[in-house]
């Protein structure tokens, strides 16, 4: 039975081995030429369940993983019975809101210690079950690396996703996750990072603000040679 | 290197800028003082070139002694788009020489969904396009250029797809693009076919994502790089897949033009909203989100 039909791929729940399992298949898409759509379903599958095993190791809970088969870009793995954080934020009390996102902030943190980027960071991606348990899902996009700038771009997303769809409380959320996360990377990287991601909303059109210099004045980039 | 330079630029805005608003009053046959606000593009955009055209519109409107309305030109892409497509509420994608945006309007603003974390499209296929040696021709910028070869080409090559989260990267995609090109095993039809193929299928990826996280009915493409048969092609796959009109917006109010100015200023006039002398500073990185969007219907 399909549950979800999202962008990148298509979830059904099915009976298998006489247990309830989700099967995420990653569909052809059809304004992909398929030489690359082919290599990137294959990639993307392969990638994905290696990552939810790492996560695993490192600590952070993700489905069980039953089988892959990668000519049918599909992942066979457990169900997981909760609500997306997208759902459960807005209607949390503070508090709660509060624990959920530490706790977060922790979870990503212990990704970034074991190498790992989970690459689409949002409150859809990740899960609050009936047994007050946080799961990450969707690793799709990530990897296994020790990027900086892939680290910050993970935690970058996050805001942004808090951002997007829970504006009135970004920036609490956001605020909360750090914490969590400079508790369990520890201060100095939590610093590389923080900075990195301070860089990547200079380095794009992120600024709202016009850059000041000591003066206040405006800084005037009089050398870039880039279209309007 | 080339392209704009944004001095130059600025020289050329403030000589023909008494000539076109003339021409542009005789067009609409009206006069000066017939005139209720002068809107102009407060920002984002080149510094020099925004401040021609602010200088002008605070000389227009200290004259005739109208208001002033400092629009923003990302919401004046959206917003004119949304008048001649008859859109209603779309994700856009807008897609130009300095601008990658996947937006949605949500909770009174238009949000940014995902954009490019690096550089534009556009500005990806201009530096391609200059160093494989192309010249730009009247009427045929780069972009057409490189979609003409692109249609010759029969070979992909594999080409680094970077798509985060909602967010494109095209730096890696440039600097592997440019190799290939410098190392000449592949034909430029090729390159130009591959270039293509690869970053469209990444933008369509992440407006893809928007549309399903958004369950918009509407898609909306606009900017230069929209007039791209190939990327309308790919767009109108997935509108129809998710049962979304899909709306491309005519050229000549897709590119920048005074008349997504004009309207968005008119839209903002309209629930008040005016632009002090004084405030009329240009906003070089003025973001999208920043913008309250109080004459949209929720």
């Amino acid at each position: 039975m399909l549950i979800k039909k999202g962008a990148e791929a298509c979830l059904f729940l099915e009976d298998w081995q006489s247990r309830k399992v989700i099967m995420k298949r990653r569909l052809p898409k059809k304004y992909r030429l398929p030489e690359i759509d082919e290599k990137i379903r294959t990639n993307r599958t392969i990638r994905e369940s290696q990552l939810l095993h790492y996560a695993k190791e490192a600590g952070v809970p993700t489905p069980t993983i039953f089988m892959v088969d990668l000519a049918d870009s599909n992942i066979i793995m457990e169900f997981i019975e909760g609500e997306q954080l997208k759902q459960v934020l807005p209607a949390s009390t503070p508090e709660k809101r509060r624990h959920l996102n530490r706790r977060i902030g922790e979870f990503i943190g212990s990704l970034h210690n074991n190498e790992i980027v989970h690459g689409d960071l949002t409150t859809s991606n990740i899960i609050f079950t009936s047994r007050n348990k946080l799961i990450f899902i969707d690793f799709g996009l990530g990897e296994k690396t020790t990027d900086l700038e892939l680290r910050g771009v993970d935690l970058h997303l996050m805001k942004r996703a808090f951002q997007s769809t829970h504006s009135r409380i970004a920036e609490e959320c956001f605020n909360d996750v750090l914490e969590g996360y400079i508790k369990a990377v520890g201060d100095n990287p939590a610093k590389n990072v923080l900075e990195k991601i301070d860089e990547i909303e200079r380095r794009g059109r992120y600024v709202s603000e016009r850059r000041k210099t000591k003066n206040d004045k405006e800084v005037l980039n009089n050398n870039s040679f880039i279209h309007a | 290197m080339g392209g704009i330079h944004p001095r130059e630029a600025a020289r050329h805005h403030a000589k023909v800028a008494g000539d076109t608003i003339s021409r542009a009053f005789q067009e609409a046959g009206i006069k000066p003082k017939d005139a209720t606000i002068i809107a102009f593009s407060q920002g984002p955009g080149l510094g020099p070139c925004l401040r021609a055209g602010a200088t002008a519109a605070r000389t227009l409107s200290t004259y005739l002694n109208i208001p002033l309305v400092g629009v923003n030109h990302c919401v004046a892409h959206i917003e004119i788009g949304k008048l001649v497509t008859d859109a209603k509420d779309p994700i856009t994608l807008y897609v130009s020489g300095g601008n990658s945006i996947v937006s949605a309007f949500d909770a009174g603003r238009y949000r940014i969904f995902g954009e490019t974390l690096d550089i534009a499209i556009g500005n990806s296929i201009d530096v391609f396009a200059r160093e494989a040696g192309l010249h730009q021709q009247k009427g045929l910028p780069f972009g057409a250029i490189v979609e003409r070869l692109a249609k010759e080409g029969k070979e992909l090559v594999h080409l680094p797809y970077s798509v985060k989260g909602m967010d494109l990267s095209f730096s890696g995609l440039l600097t592997a693009v440019v190799r290939l090109l410098k190392n000449g095993k592949h034909s430029l039809e090729d390159l130009c076919y591959s270039l293509q193929e690869t970053a469209f299928s990444m933008l369509t990826e992440v407006t893809e994502r928007a549309l399903a996280h958004t369950e918009k009915k509407e898609v909306l493409l606009t900017g230069g790089v929209g007039a791209n048969k190939r990327l309308q092609a790919m767009l109108a796959t997935i509108a129809d897949e998710h049962e979304s009109r899909f709306c491309v917006v005519p050229k000549q109010y897709a590119l920048d033009n005074g008349a997504m100015i004009a309207w968005a200023g008119i839209l903002a006039y309209k629930q008040g909203i005016t632009t002090p002398v004084e405030e009329s500073f240009v906003r070089l990185k003025w973001r999208l989100e920043d913008v309250k969007a109080l004459w949209v219907e929720p």
